[in-house]
């Protein structure tokens, strides 16, 4: 299984990518401009996702909402904005991808003309309120910013969430957007890739002239930085929560990298699902937790593992920290069963199969044709990137397990109730979040 | 080729979408089974639909249906709880529940040389689930939990006591999951009984579509179904006296930075005949990014990151809600902007040509999007069996959107919407926001209390 795909640079450095699926009449744009909030600085952070809320309210051509004419169009529509890369995508019927060939040209060419005081004074505000929703109204909303803050230095580009500080996105000033945008979108920064029932010879001559105009802007130097853990940070957090919540954490190797898919697959044996071992254990059998998970958060310089459980009433988050240091020194030790092994041979072929399914969207053939393009600089990786899991081996998945899921290595962050800082882990001091 | 950005290009046409055929039989037993061929991914989704769903909890027994659902993949013959799963995910399946008022539905996706496998599971789950004690008082026991900190959750907590407010007793009136009081007094019989009454073929549909043939389907499912039989109990008549509470009402939440507002009231049935032209007027008023209420709300005021409306179409009439949280300060004026939103679309402002053309367009032009997948295409056909939609429905419900009017629009809307009757209710921080309702004319607030709902 791949996806087939024709690629081609134009002079101004922008990467088109064009793969031909003619079973639906629609057609995916997908446009990725590798800027996120690692390109952010102390002081300056939520500036790249505020920027991406910017990119729909106009440009100098059509200097009204963007929404409008792609949903009349019948478009769906959206953008995203993580520590690595931002991403915007039209879903079109397929008479309408030219309409959203020009809206995506005129903003990557021309939206500072556009851009007014009242509109970022406007879309700040929404931010702030996105912030509220999604962080600080919402119970264990804050957990994953501490995280990132004691698993990285401050001056490491991950220390930060995505969303920003509040005195950050307070303090930003329109000058500044106007900075970032000529630094970062432009077409040596972007990559452009278009999925679905649409003729590559004309598109790609359409594309031509809506984005060959825009002119190239500076090479944008690759984000370096180091991070490691000594020792076991140990932290706390009050919210408003009814259950403690426990969260490990380890930095771990990046996206891609040698050991990203054993911990992929090592961190849903431990606790992914009702066949996972602190499943079984903890919620199954002993019942001392309500919930259990985990994940290998890979990223483009690093990446962190994370298993985080919830107490049951009447159990603490001590027991649970024992439950999973032992689950973790068993799969060391022992390292996973065929069995284990069968089924996430089986769950990786499928959860890649199931990829083809959708043209456009987040996680459609456009979005991954496009994160291959960025992060591996080669598109044609669908099929390589499967074969990395096919080639985990118990041996290889044990010895990842080992070097980076290390206890003495690591950040313990407990949630706990307000004025419940006695239900914290052991020894655990108080977590800043901005 | 030349272009111009002088002006927006005009969308040229599309190629037209037709629904694929379904082919149908119906098994000995009173199941149905509709498949669609849908080979473009060697995928197969199975969604088996039972129309039995919260709404036909027993008195007192909020939970049951939910509940019963959530046992059924606790193991089958000598398969217990976790062996269930791990055939689930030998098989690199996708697994889920579904539990609506109205309906079960249990789905597995598979590649398609694993869908024998899957049918077998599937009727494993669904026919011959084991419905053990031990099981039963784990799975309560992971509820009770979970409604635990579903009270730290705002939009749970609103979309709860707002059902309540507006239903009562009435069987819309509790989410599935129930409460604590009724889940404390259940018991594994009470869910042994409600799968013997109600997960029952003769009111169930086998959905399967994908890369995969109506006969074979048909020859595994004979096998793997035999044995399941029986007729499922009907659905009791609606108690129709809704309760007619406060205007405004507010679940404390202090110290909260937003305020979680649901404003609404009982509207619809799916079975209207206004349906599409009610799906245009919400378009327009709250079910898109660039509808009225978002636009006033996010894009204007800046007080929320969005702002919608909906009119949830249920078999009896379900809520017409409109859902936003703001920010604290904010709250009053939401609440106000919201209200006059909902008045002015029924006349006061009626809806203009642009906005008509936007609203129809929008819904008809990308109507293929929507069924790309297997799982898109199997949902869309189970929404045939679960209102007793005829089979040309998808192939209808362009030219009937297209043939909606400003005046249907507003007919509708003055009909099926009244202001006057609209509940507000706010998850929200009191103290803060309290002095501000005065003025909004909906008299005092009312503290909803946690044990109400």
């Amino acid at each position: 299984v791949n996806i087939s795909f024709t690629k081609h640079t134009l002079d101004n450095g922008l990467d088109v990518l064009l793969h031909e699926d003619h079973s639906c009449p629609i057609a995916a744009l997908n446009l990725w401009y590798h800027v996120g909030s690692k390109n952010e600085r102390p002081g300056k952070t939520g500036f790249a996702h505020l920027f991406e809320h910017l990119m729909f309210e106009g440009s100098e051509h059509h200097d009204r909402g963007f929404f409008q004419p792609l949903q009349g169009a019948g478009a769906t529509l959206n953008g995203s904005t993580n520590a690595d890369r931002t991403n915007y995508w039209e879903v079109v019927p397929s008479g309408a991808l030219e309409l959203a060939l020009w809206m995506e040209s005129d903003r990557m060419g021309y939206l500072l003309p556009a851009l007014t005081q009242a509109k970022f004074a406007n879309q700040r505000d929404v931010v702030l309120n996105e912030r509220r929703q999604n962080y600080e109204n919402r119970p264990y909303g804050l957990a994953s910013m501490a995280l990132l803050a004691a698993l990285f230095p401050p001056d490491h580009p991950y220390h930060w969430a995505t969303i920003g500080e509040i005195a950050d996105l307070e303090a930003v000033q329109l000058d500044e957007v106007h900075a970032f945008f000529r630094r970062y979108y432009h077409p040596a920064n972007a990559s452009l890739a278009i999925a679905g029932d649409f003729d590559s010879v004309r598109t790609l001559d359409l594309v031509r002239q809506y984005f060959g105009e825009i002119p190239a802007g500076e090479p944008v130097p690759a984000v370096r930085a180091a991070a490691s853990l000594a020792g076991d940070a140990r932290l706390y957090l009050e919210d408003r929560v009814e259950l403690p919540r426990l969260y490990l954490a380890w930095i771990t190797p990046a996206m891609f990298a040698e050991s990203d898919a054993d911990l992929d697959l090592a961190t849903d044996l431990l606790a992914n699902g009702k066949t996972s071992r602190l499943y079984k254990r903890l919620v199954f059998e002993q019942r001392v937790a309500t919930d259990v998970s985990a994940a290998q958060n890979s990223r483009e310089m690093a990446g962190y593992a994370q298993i985080t459980a919830t107490a049951a009433p009447g159990h603490t988050l001590a027991e649970i920290e024992q439950a999973i240091l032992d689950e973790i020194a068993r799969l060391v030790a022992e390292g996973p069963s065929d069995r284990e092994m069968e089924r996430g041979r089986a769950q990786a072929e499928s959860q890649f199969v199931f990829r083809l399914q959708t043209v456009g969207g987040f996680g459609g053939k456009s979005d991954q044709l496009n994160a291959y393009n960025v992060f591996v600089g080669d598109a044609n990786y669908f099929d390589r990137d499967l074969q990395r899991y096919q080639s985990v081996t118990r041996e290889s998945l044990r010895q990842a397990t080992a070097r980076y899921l290390d206890p003495s290595a690591r950040v313990t962050l407990s949630i706990v109730p307000r004025d419940r800082a006695a239900l914290a882990a052991p020894d655990s001091a108080p977590a800043l979040v901005a | 080729v030349t272009i111009t950005r002088a002006r927006l290009p005009e969308p040229g046409p599309s190629p037209s979408y037709t629904f694929p055929p379904i082919e149908k039989s119906t098994l000995p037993n009173g199941l149905r089974l509709w498949t669609v061929h849908h080979p473009q991914v060697p995928i197969v989704a199975f969604m088996l639909l039972v129309r039995r769903g919260a709404a036909s909890d027993p008195p007192g027994k909020d939970g049951l249906a939910a509940i019963t659902a959530d046992m059924l993949d606790e193991g089958s013959g000598d398969r217990s709880a976790i062996d269930m799963h791990e055939a689930i995910a030998q098989i690199g399946a996708q697994f889920d529940t579904d539990i609506g008022s109205d309906a079960t539905v249990i789905g597995l996706t598979v590649l398609s040389k694993f869908a024998p496998r899957a049918l077998t599971l599937l009727a494993d789950i669904v026919a011959r689930p084991s419905l053990r004690e031990e099981d039963f008082l784990r799975v309560r026991q992971l509820r009770l939990h979970r409604l635990t900190q579903l009270r730290d959750v705002p939009g749970a907590l609103a979309d709860r006591a707002f059902l309540k407010l507006l239903y009562g007793v009435h069987p819309y009136g509790h989410s599935p999951i129930g409460n604590e009081a009724t889940l404390a007094s259940m018991t594994a019989d009470d869910v042994r009984a409600f799968h013997a009454r109600s997960i029952r073929p003769t009111d169930a549909t086998l959905v399967a579509v994908g890369d995969c043939d109506h006969a074979g389907i048909e020859r595994m499912a004979r096998e793997s179904f035999a044995d399941w039989t029986g007729a499922s109990a009907g659905v009791a008549s609606a108690n129709g006296d809704l309760p007619r509470g406060a205007r405004l009402n507010i679940v404390p939440r202090a110290g909260a930075p937003q305020s979680e507002l649901r404003i609404g009231h009982v509207g619809v049935a799916r079975g209207t005949p206004d349906y599409h032209a009610l799906l245009v007027a919400n378009a327009i008023l709250g079910g898109q990014f660039v509808s009225r209420i978002n636009l006033n709300l996010r894009e204007d005021k800046g007080v929320t990151y969005g702002a919608r409306t909906a009119f949830e179409f249920r078999r009896q009439p379900g809520p017409f809600v409109l859902q936003v949280s703001v920010q604290t300060s904010a709250t009053a004026r939401a609440i106000e902007e919201s209200i006059r939103e909902i008045a002015d679309i029924r006349g006061p402002r009626p809806v203009t040509v642009d906005e008509l053309t936007l609203g129809v367009s929008g819904i008809t032009r990308g109507y293929a999007r929507n069924f790309e997948t297997a799982d898109q295409v199997a949902r869309a056909v189970m929404q045939l069996a679960l209102y007793d939609l005829s089979d040309d429905y998808y192939a209808q419900f362009v030219p009937c959107v297209e043939r909606i009017t400003i005046d249907e629009v507003s007919r509708v809307m003055a009909e099926h919407v009244d202001p006057s009757r609209l509940t507000t209710l706010i998850v929200g921080d009191l103290d803060a926001i309290g002095q501000d309702l005065g003025g909004l004319g909906l008299g005092e607030p009312v503290v909803v209390a946690h044990d109400s709902f």
